[in-house]
């Protein structure tokens, strides 16, 4: 399996997205923040389809858009970033614009699936190089605002009180979880973002009660899950995308079961 | 000495006055009780100690000094959030998350940092309770590794913001027993902001009671009193000692038994 170039290629992009999926979202479920995640990929969306209509690289708009799109909203605030309503509403629009954006390109059909749910085997050389200059910058960020960024989600009145700003911080974070969502919208599409963001950290976080551990935890699954999704799809010839949710899914439950309720 | 001063004070929120030319002296070592009806300015003032909101009018001196915001002198215990208690943290990693978490890089912490972790639970006798989830936690005894958590860093002054709230009876005797223990231990002065006297009773050294964008600072004997409460309330009080307990009424209304209960209400159900 790995004789061939566009396999290597995308175990290579895979294996990074993951790893910068788990950490950042272990902190995005900790924050209770996995819906404006999801909203923030649907921007990307909007943003990938508008590059494309310009000629521009798809991973370029979405990296714009939904950077935009995660400093505006951790700007409004955490209120701003609870609301159900007004993201399901951008959500919506963003797929909506993303729509038109399509209906005045001609190649349609393939772009619109390989946006809406991922094509990693079409990663070439050029986006893998974005991908992992992407995920350096993720990881390296992360890791220096790590530690405020914990006070500040754990405890915000108290970081406040001890001059950490929690808006400061919510903003950093939404930008690189904006970052994080471009790169895994490369690997199983804007729709499906939430297996390789929530899934892992969201299961890690059911399994073990200390940070270090279910950030290590969280990336290790995400990892796992995407390469193990890329070899059953190899095997089956199914989409890597369905498997890397199913695994997402399945892991999930079957931590809910061990732990139990 | 004098731990916090207030000379003319007047603290805003938003276009809101919520203290109009206050002055008191808090001295060093008491254990004063904050009271006062909801938006009476307890957390406000809590803030405004904190260096969170700066008084627009008079002079605030916390410790001998400015309010400044980071001041490591001040432990502050916030009012817990119902979110709390579905983190799916031990008990000591959420402790641990406030040593230097003001500082960039990783949430690692160094051998003194672990100490420091060990040695405020251990002041709140809560060293077994930390290795379990908070999910798995009663409502009183998160309380107790939130006031650990305010020890970080040997504070000189500890501001507790509602540690009582949606706690029944018996957790709220044994948070106010806790904070009692602790304040003589380490000497310390203690702001405990709560919405009902009774529970506070046996701890108290003062009241600090807020009303009408008033302040009164004294005993129970000299602050809960009909003429003095009628004033903060701007309504005519009784106050009616029964049993060893003080209820303040007014119209037959037991007011602090009424704001508790709405308090209750929107804070949910975390029975502990």
């Amino acid at each position: 399996m790995l004789d061939y170039d566009f396999m290597r290629t995308a175990f290579a992009a895979s294996g990074v997205v993951a790893l910068v999926a788990g950490a950042v979202g272990y902190f995005l479920v900790l924050r209770g923040q996995t819906f404006a995640g999801h909203a923030l990929a649907h921007v990307g969306f909007t943003g990938a389809t508008g590059a494309v209509l310009l000629g521009a690289a798809p991973l370029w708009g979405l990296v714009v858009a939904t950077l935009a799109a995660g400093i505006g909203m951790g700007a409004a605030g955490e209120r701003l970033a609870q609301r159900d309503v007004a993201i399901g509403l951008v959500l919506a629009l963003a797929l909506g614009l993303g729509l038109l954006f399509l209906h005045f390109y001609t190649a349609f059909a393939t772009q619109a699936t390989a946006l809406l749910f991922g094509n990693v085997l079409a990663v070439d050389s050029e986006t893998l190089r974005t991908l992992l200059a992407l995920g350096a910058v993720s990881l390296a960020a992360l890791a220096v605002i790590a530690r405020p960024l914990l006070f500040a989600s754990l405890q915000p009145e108290l970081a406040e009180a001890r001059g950490v700003s929690p808006r400061l911080y919510g903003v950093a974070f939404l930008a690189l979880v904006a970052l994080a969502t471009a790169g895994c919208a490369q690997i199983v599409g804007v729709l499906l973002v939430f297996a390789l963001m929530v899934g892992p950290a969201a299961t890690a976080q059911r399994l073990t009660g200390g940070v270090g551990s279910g950030v290590a935890l969280s990336a290790a699954l995400a990892l796992a899950e995407a390469w193990l999704g890329l070899a059953l799809a190899y095997y089956t010839d199914w989409p890597t995308s369905f498997w890397i949710t199913a695994l997402s899914a399945a892991v999930y439950l079957f931590a809910h079961i061990r732990v139990g309720a | 000495m004098s731990a916090i001063i207030l000379r003319d004070v007047r603290l805003a929120l938003g276009g809101r006055v919520v203290l109009d030319r206050v002055s008191l002296d808090i001295p060093a070592g008491a254990f004063v009780g904050v009271l006062g009806p909801n938006g009476a300015g307890k957390t406000t003032l809590l803030r405004a100690v904190l260096g969170l909101v700066p008084p627009r009018q008079g002079t605030l001196r916390v410790l001998g000094q400015p309010p400044s915001r980071g001041n490591a002198a001040i432990g502050y215990m916030p009012q817990a959030r119902g979110l709390l208690a579905t983190l799916p943290l031990r008990g000591w990693d959420f402790v641990a998350g406030a040593v230097n978490g003001h500082r960039l890089g990783l949430p690692v912490l160094g051998k003194l940092e672990r100490a420091e972790v060990d040695r405020v639970l251990d002041l709140v006798g809560a060293g077994a309770l930390a290795r379990r989830p908070l999910t798995d936690l009663s409502g009183g005894e998160r309380q107790r590794l939130l006031l650990a958590q305010a020890l970080i860093g040997r504070p000189r002054l500890l501001l507790l913001d509602e540690p009582l709230i949606s706690l029944d009876p018996h957790h709220q005797h044994g948070v106010v027993d806790l904070v009692k223990s602790v304040q003589r231990e380490l000497g310390v002065t203690v702001l405990f902001s709560a919405h009902e006297l009774n529970p506070l009773l046996g701890a108290l050294d003062l009241v600090l009671y807020l009303g009408g964008g008033q302040a009164a600072l004294g005993t129970v004997e000299e602050v809960i009193t009909g003429p003095v409460l009628s004033r903060l309330y701007g309504a005519p009080i009784d106050v009616v000692r029964l049993g060893g307990r003080i209820f303040v009424m007014s119209g037959g209304h037991d007011m602090e038994h009424d704001a508790h209960r709405h308090d209750v209400a929107e804070a949910g159900h975390d029975h502990a």
